[in-house]
């Protein structure tokens, strides 16, 4: 196992995101069995398998919303959660966990919007109570933020105003506004009424034509095939394939990956 | 029936129906069984000279009495503040993942809320027969200040501490459903954003669980206007102790009560309007449209004809039906 408090002595760039060995359990049912993944930065990762698989358990730990138990999981080469130190772990404060999070954006399946501020306010809370930004700089850029996901007219509207794909790309903006240096999309389009998954899968794609590195657990093939750069089938908690997305979608090797394509393809 | 039928019965724009109603003998009967009863009531109560109308009329704006309203009013507000603040502080202690500061909100509440509040009342009343004097310094250590209890704690301050400390136990319960009742998605867009626990209640958490809070808060205070008349136990002269006060002079019990009960109602009707309209306020954003005032449905019932809502009452930005 590599000592990931030291730098890769080759020259390659280091990874966004390092699995090894991840492991997570709920009292005594395993979720994770031993996860081992490499995320590249600029790279679009998606996450597919059936429901219950732990996809969305490996996605919320890696901004420490879950605490694994077992195995090393580091972002931009600093482990999450915990620090190296005399050759021992030790927890974080929260605090710490906290500050690490800002540059973590992730994307809820339910958009998780706060139904007490307008969109706007959505926007720049984070900016303003967490970086202490200036709110009338906040607000421009929470403006320009709006504009990109093509809501600036909703500036004011409360979410139970907007519709769902509204509200998630209000979610996406959010997340923007702390430039985070990675995404994580956990089901964003699993809530959507099927004609309003296209607007915000529209404003995934313009993201990662951005170079954005991003983290996708969808059930959306088709953009996984089209925007996605690297693929990785679970179920069971484990990883059963991985390859480019072309590979595993149209040729899959194993069975698990066949049967399961076949029911959502 | 379908609608070319209605069409070629009613050609045009539909009459209004001419059908005989169905009708409620039932109702007529109830009408006069309680008309009947409540002419014997209002008979009795202005006919039994016991009443002493008139001695009501003299000491309902007694300056006794107003001054007794005034401090049970302030007991009122001042003890529901001490329970607000003190609850919110229990319920976030409650809720906390520190098992020092959780297992000592839950003895709190259980003592608090264990025992009656009179019996509180009574405690903080002879504290100073307990321990004579209180002194702040290093514990088991000198003391920098000290004085007789019962002059650091006179009846007023005893009477606040009583009732505030109770109150306290049941705003903790209050609160604490009202922070469950937010979803846990929202905890976790916060902390996904970064941010710390603290301005994660602050900011997301409490303002949601607001809505959920403010109505038995309300309760609480109509409640708490009333118990404060517990606080005669510990001869406060508050509302009840007033009108007491007066009656063990001149005798007329009924007539004081009836002063005293003529306030509690007045005052319990005005705060119950009040907190009719601070439900209003926190209904919006979650209601499209809210509810009517009492003001326009009274308009509503002589114009015999909906009246629309106020144009401030419509949430903006809905009129277009919300979704695009």
């Amino acid at each position: 196992m590599t000592d990931l408090t030291k730098p890769p002595a080759d020259d390659r760039p280091a990874p966004m995101v390092e699995a090894q060995g991840v492991r997570k359990s709920y009292g005594l049912v395993e979720v994770l069995k031993g996860i081992d993944l490499e995320v590249k930065k600029g790279e679009v990762f998606v996450l597919v398998g059936p429901s219950g698989s732990g996809k969305s358990t490996f996605l919320r730990c890696i901004n420490h919303l879950e605490k694994i138990n077992g195995g090393l999981l580091s972002v931009d080469g600093e482990l999450v959660g915990y620090r190296m130190k005399g050759g021992r772990l030790h927890e974080l404060r929260d605090r710490e966990v906290a500050q690490k999070r800002r540059d973590i954006g992730m994307v809820f399946q339910h958009f998780n919007l706060f139904p007490h501020m307008t969109a706007l306010e959505n926007v720049i809370e984070a900016p303003v109570q967490v970086k202490g930004e200036n709110k009338a700089e906040a607000r421009e850029r929470g403006m320009a933020l709006l504009e990109r996901v093509g809501l600036a007219d909703k500036a004011k509207n409360y979410p139970s105003q907007l519709s769902g794909g509204q509200q998630q790309r209000v979610a996406i903006a959010r997340a923007l506004a702390m430039k985070p240096k990675l995404m994580l999309f956990d089901e964003p389009t699993s809530a959507l009424d099927p004609e309003l998954v296209g607007e915000v899968l529209d404003v995934m794609r313009g993201l990662a034509e951005e170079g954005m590195t991003m983290i996708v657990v969808t059930h959306e093939m088709g953009f996984a095939r089209e925007v996605g750069d690297a693929l990785v089938f679970m179920d069971g908690g484990v990883v059963v394939e991985s390859g480019s997305p072309r590979e595993v979608l149209t040729n899959p090797q194993h069975d698990r990956t066949r049967a399961f394509l076949s029911k959502v393809l | 029936m379908n609608s070319s039928d209605q069409g070629s019965v009613h050609p045009g724009r539909p009459e209004t129906l001419k059908a005989v109603p169905v009708r409620h003998p039932g109702r007529w009967v109830g009408a006069a069984v309680v008309a009947v009863l409540a002419a014997m009531l209002i008979h009795a109560l202005t006919t039994n000279p016991q009443f002493q109308w008139d001695v009501v009329g003299t000491y309902l704006f007694d300056s006794t009495i107003l001054h007794g309203l005034g401090v049970t009013l302030e007991l009122t507000f001042l003890s529901m503040l001490i329970g607000v603040a003190g609850g919110i502080t229990l319920a976030i202690m409650r809720l906390s993942p520190n098992p020092v500061l959780s297992s000592t909100a839950w003895f709190y509440i259980w003592v608090f809320r264990g025992t009656p509040v009179l019996v509180q009342l009574l405690f903080w009343n002879f504290l100073g027969t307990l321990w004579a004097s209180i002194s702040i310094g290093i514990p088991f250590g000198p003391a920098f200040w000290s004085e007789p209890t019962n002059e650091a704690i006179p009846l007023f301050v005893a009477a606040l501490l009583g009732l505030g400390l109770n109150e306290a136990a049941y705003m903790a319960e209050i609160v604490r459903g009202g922070i469950q009742s937010v979803p846990l998605g929202q905890t976790e867009a916060a902390h996904a954003l970064g941010m710390s626990q603290f301005n994660t209640m602050r900011r997301i958490i409490l303002p949601q669980a607001m809505r959920v809070i403010i109505p038995p808060t309300g309760n609480e205070t109509i409640s708490m206007l009333k118990t404060t008349s517990l606080v005669s136990a510990i001869s406060l002269e508050e509302l009840l102790r007033a009108g007491q006060n007066i009656y063990s002079r001149t005798f007329q019990t009924i007539p004081l009560l009836l002063v005293v009960s003529i306030w509690y109602l007045l005052m319990t009707s005005i705060l119950t309007v009040v907190q009719y309209y601070i439900e209003r306020h926190y209904a919006r954003g979650a209601n499209r449209v809210l509810p009517p005032t009492p003001l326009q449905r009274l308009r509503r019932l002589f114009a015999g004809k909906p009246v629309p809502p106020a144009k401030d009452d419509v949430v903006t930005g809905l009129e277009g039906g919300g979704h695009v």
